[in-house]
């Protein structure tokens, strides 16, 4: 987000969902689709199994979408900024680039330096970088830079690096040297991975930002924030979640208090994330189960599930959309906003919500984006953000004709290696990620038998890696890094290259971050899951 | 554009065929094998209609409305024309109502009341293959098909999983699993389209059998709790036990009209599960025990100052939720920046 932001002034999907079928080409690449979304996963093949749209994919893993692929390469696990700054070393060698766009979007000493730094990105040295064959690159640009309007997708595989900001501006580099954004079938589309994770970040779930991402250190802000909500106000930046749990590691921070959140599966480095939790004074959990983060929590409150609320989430294209309550909840389980109402109450404010659409207007008073939305303008069908007066039909493409900060800005970038990559003693590359049948930390999907029974842990390993260490299929495979192993079934497959081993998060019986590296992107301070070393045996 | 369906005049728009303006004015007419997702195939004729100046039976789903065009559905020809197709599919297989998932859901069961057909006249029902429940979530029973091929149709361009096909020829055409595996043993990755798609009771939802009938459910809309897509769900609810039986896409969701994964439409059980939390829990001498709300909230407000007004609002953090609402995340940063005094907010969008 942090890195969408700095290129275009917003960092969300740009582009809906319904226009994906109007891509002349889309560019899937740290995205397996068609395991962790796989609806849109289904909205792209449709439009390449109609003929509007010719698919590219790049993915260390052959993904199921590389079987519906024009071009499919295999790049190195943490190389994306070396491939993209190829084809585009490639594109303009060629005059593809879209130079009016260029010329009326773009700041121009930012592409005069986007220039200087692709120039010794030729497709040999991306090749030796990246492994992807230097005509499969140039295949690639071609397909992509000639296409009238191209899409870009992506998820985790992008973000989940120490070059994390530096891979998501580079897609945001590619898309407006091709002026493909401000266009139905275009645009730079992370593919958010939980039901309101837009929403989440929308509303101010995050340290810097008041809801519609107003600054929290900008005074005016902080002014007009005071006033509304009529309290002293904090005007230091919050930290990030991996920051604080370093620092809980060190002492410095004394409680936390976890919402629906079940860190103990999906931090990184699980052996660190248990000391940081286990060194509060207190820590409470709200859930609707006892998860492995409860299980160390001082106090846990009963919350409800989505089919017992009313409320909102905000999907992946910012749609704003309406959840209606189908059941009760069990026993004395509450809302969590019910909960956070008694707590501030107790803590001597005076909240005085009646229901989840009561908030929804505070919600739509304070948040520009949210302004012109209710609930009975959503309806059954929902609006996209921003929607700022009442009369506004919403916005499913963001940036036409102009970028939310003005000019659109492009960053050179160098290459950076991850920060952990395979030696002597640990050989193997280890990506992380999901699968289909199980969601984030199992505390939902794995409540269904017949979800368990059709996916339970393993790891991933090519047939060569299988071969050497001499695993047969289903056969136990011991996975080991710097941080922790485990002892896991192999899933023997040539699906994924030699040298490269895939472990999904969702098992706590074999959890994948117990091996991950928590070494954090220096901006967004996101862990890189997708990339570390590990050592592969017969258990 | 006006078009006249049985002496009746009534609005069409360009690009409709006659099925479709018929459905949309109220007017019903027999049909199977036709759905918006899927579009006409023509297969199943049990639309057929008389239109002026065309010589013979149309199938009303695959011809497209012309201004001024006038139709019959009713006419004696096209009557009998349609009970022949429903006497005909009923009389092959076995279309019991009383235990059928889809009865008060079934199309063949709605052709078959407009018309008034008792009972299929043409017994050969000679049609005998073994049920498939080889798969975790979808139960196919091809004695009940009518080879409509929405199923194969939408496996294979909707949702693109491209697995179920027909196989076989004639009258021993049926629908197989890649190469008529079982299901289980196939690529199929149990999205259950299959099931949303099929007009009868031939492949259905495995866990939601004698679950309750549809006429015995409420129908709630809301939106899926797992990925970032947001697709649209109607729950199947059975009031008496407050649960949710069975899970729909909602089909003129823009999100994912009427598709979903198997998680969305499968992985409920967590709602009711036995081991939700249903009281506050206080953890005493390493055991946690069961607490009122008055007692808990007292703990956590009193703790929370307690560390707010020793070391500092700031060595307080509170991770806030991708997977719940709006509303709720807003309440929980706003308890944080007002109650306790801390920016200190974050959620696991990274992770």
């Amino acid at each position: 987000m942090a890195g969408l932001a700095a290129s275009f002034g917003s960092g969300a999907m740009t582009n809906d969902i319904s226009g994906m079928k109007d891509s002349d080409v889309a560019l899937i690449i740290g995205s397996d689709t068609s395991e962790a979304h796989p609806v849109i996963s289904a909205r792209i093949k449709q439009a390449v199994i109609e003929g509007k749209t010719k698919l590219i994919v790049i993915d260390p893993k052959e993904i199921k979408m590389a079987d519906f692929a024009t071009i499919y390469a295999c790049q190195r696990p943490g190389t994306d900024v070396a491939v993209f700054n190829g084809m585009m070393h490639v594109i303009l060698k060629n005059g593809w680039e879209d130079k009016e766009f260029i010329k009326n979007r773009v700041e121009p000493e930012s592409f005069n330096a986007l220039k200087t730094e692709v120039e010794k990105f030729t497709p040999e040295y991306v090749e030796k970088i990246s492994g992807i064959p230097a005509k499969t690159l140039e295949n690639i640009a071609e397909l992509f830079g000639k296409a009238k309007v191209a899409a870009l997708y992506y998820a985790m595989g992008i973000t989940q690096h120490t070059t994390g900001v530096d891979n998501v501006k580079s897609t945001a580099n590619l898309q407006m040297l091709c002026g493909n954004m401000g266009v139905p079938g275009g645009g730079v589309n992370p593919l958010r991975g939980q039901s309101n994770v837009q929403g989440a970040c929308d509303l101010g779930g995050l340290p810097v930002v008041y809801t519609g991402y107003q600054q929290v250190v900008n005074p005016d802000v902080h002014a007009k924030m005071e006033k509304f909500w009529e309290v002293k106000l904090n005007i230091k930046a919050g930290m990030p979640m991996t920051v604080a749990f370093d620092k809980a590691y060190d002492g410095e921070m004394k409680a936390f208090y976890i919402m629906g959140e079940n860190p103990m599966i999906s931090d990184p480095d699980l052996h660190h994330a248990e000391a940081a939790l286990k060194n509060l004074e207190f820590l409470v959990v709200e859930d609707i189960f006892m998860t492995e983060t409860a299980r160390l929590a001082d106090v846990v409150l009963p919350a409800t599930t989505f089919a017992e609320k009313d409320g909102t989430f905000t999907n992946t294209e910012r749609r704003v959309q309406i959840l209606n309550k189908a059941v009760c909840a069990p026993g004395q389980a509450k809302h969590d906003w019910e909960i956070h109402q008694l707590l501030a109450n107790k803590m001597g404010l005076s909240w005085n919500y009646n229901n989840a659409e009561e908030i929804f207007c505070e919600i739509t008073a304070v948040t520009p984006s949210y302004a012109g939305m209710s609930y009975k303008r959503l309806g059954r069908m929902g609006l996209h953000w921003p929607c700022p007066t009442a009369d506004h039909p919403g916005t499913p493409v963001l940036h036409v004709g102009k970028f939310s900060k003005g000019l659109g800005t492009m960053f050179a970038i160098p290459f950076r290696a991850p920060a952990e990559i395979p030696d002597a003693d640990y050989p193997t590359y280890l990506t992380t990620g999901r699968i289909l049948q199980q969601f984030h930390t199992g505390t939902m999907s794995r409540k269904t038998e017949g979800l368990n029974n059709l996916a339970g842990p393993h790891a991933m390993i090519s047939v060569e890696d299988a071969e050497r260490i001499g695993v047969q299929n289903s056969g136990d495979v011991k996975v080991t890094t710097r941080r922790g192993s485990i002892v896991t079934k192999a899933f023997i497959t040539k699906r994924i290259p030699k040298g490269t081993a895939f472990v999904p998060f969702h098992f706590w019986e074999a959890p994948a971050n117990k091996l991950t590296n928590n070494a954090l992107d220096p901006v967004a301070k996101i862990p890189e899951y997708k990339v570390c070393a590990c050592k592969l045996e017969k258990a | 554009m006006k078009i006249t369906i049985n002496g009746k005049t009534v609005e069409a728009q360009k690009g409709q065929n006659v099925l479709q303006a018929a459905v949309a004015n109220g007017i019903y007419i027999p049909h199977l094998c036709y759905h918006e997702k899927v579009g006409a195939a023509g297969k199943c004729r049990a639309c057929v209609v008389e239109i002026e100046g065309m010589r013979g039976l149309q199938t009303s789903c695959s011809v497209p409305v012309r201004d001024g065009m006038v139709i019959n559905s009713t006419s004696d020809d096209a009557l009998h024309a349609q009970k022949l197709v429903i006497d005909l599919m009923l009389s092959s297989g076995t279309h019991d109502c009383l235990v059928c998932e889809q009865n008060g859901n079934c199309e063949l069961q709605d052709a078959a009341y407009f018309l008034g057909i008792e009972r299929a006249s043409l017994q050969y029902g000679d049609i005998c293959r073994e049920f498939d429940t080889s798969s975790e979530f979808v139960y196919v029973e091809r004695n009940k098909c009518i080879s409509c091929g929405r199923c194969v149709a939408a496996c294979n361009n909707t949702v693109v999983n491209q697995v179920l096909d027909f196989g076989y020829r004639g009258h021993s055409t049926e629908i197989v699993f890649d190469t008529d595996k079982p299901m289980a043993d196939s690529n199929c990755v149990q999205c259950g389209e299959c099931s949303q798609m099929c007009p009868v009771g031939a492949i259905v939802d495995k866990n939601s059998r004698g679950k309750g009938r549809t006429w015995e459910l409420d129908k709630v809309e809301t939106v899926c709790p797992y990925c970032g897509v947001g697709c649209k769900l109607e729950l199947h609810i059975d009031r008496k036990l407050n649960k949710i039986v069975k899970i729909k896409g909602v089909e003129d969701a823009p999100t994912n009209k009427g598709m979903l994964c198997v998680k969305g439409r499968y992985g409920f059980d967590f709602v009711s599960h036995p081991e939700r939390l249903t009281t506050p829990l206080i953890k005493e001498n390493g055991q946690f025990r069961e607490a009122s709300w008055e007692e808990a909230i007292e703990l956590v407000a009193t703790k929370l100052s307690g560390i707010r007004d020793k070391y500092g609002a700031d060595t307080i953090m509170g991770l806030a939720s991708a997977k719940v609402t709006n509303e709720e995340n807003y309440t929980f940063q706003k308890l944080m920046r007002t109650a306790i005094g801390t920016n200190n907010v974050d959620h696991c969008a990274r992770l």
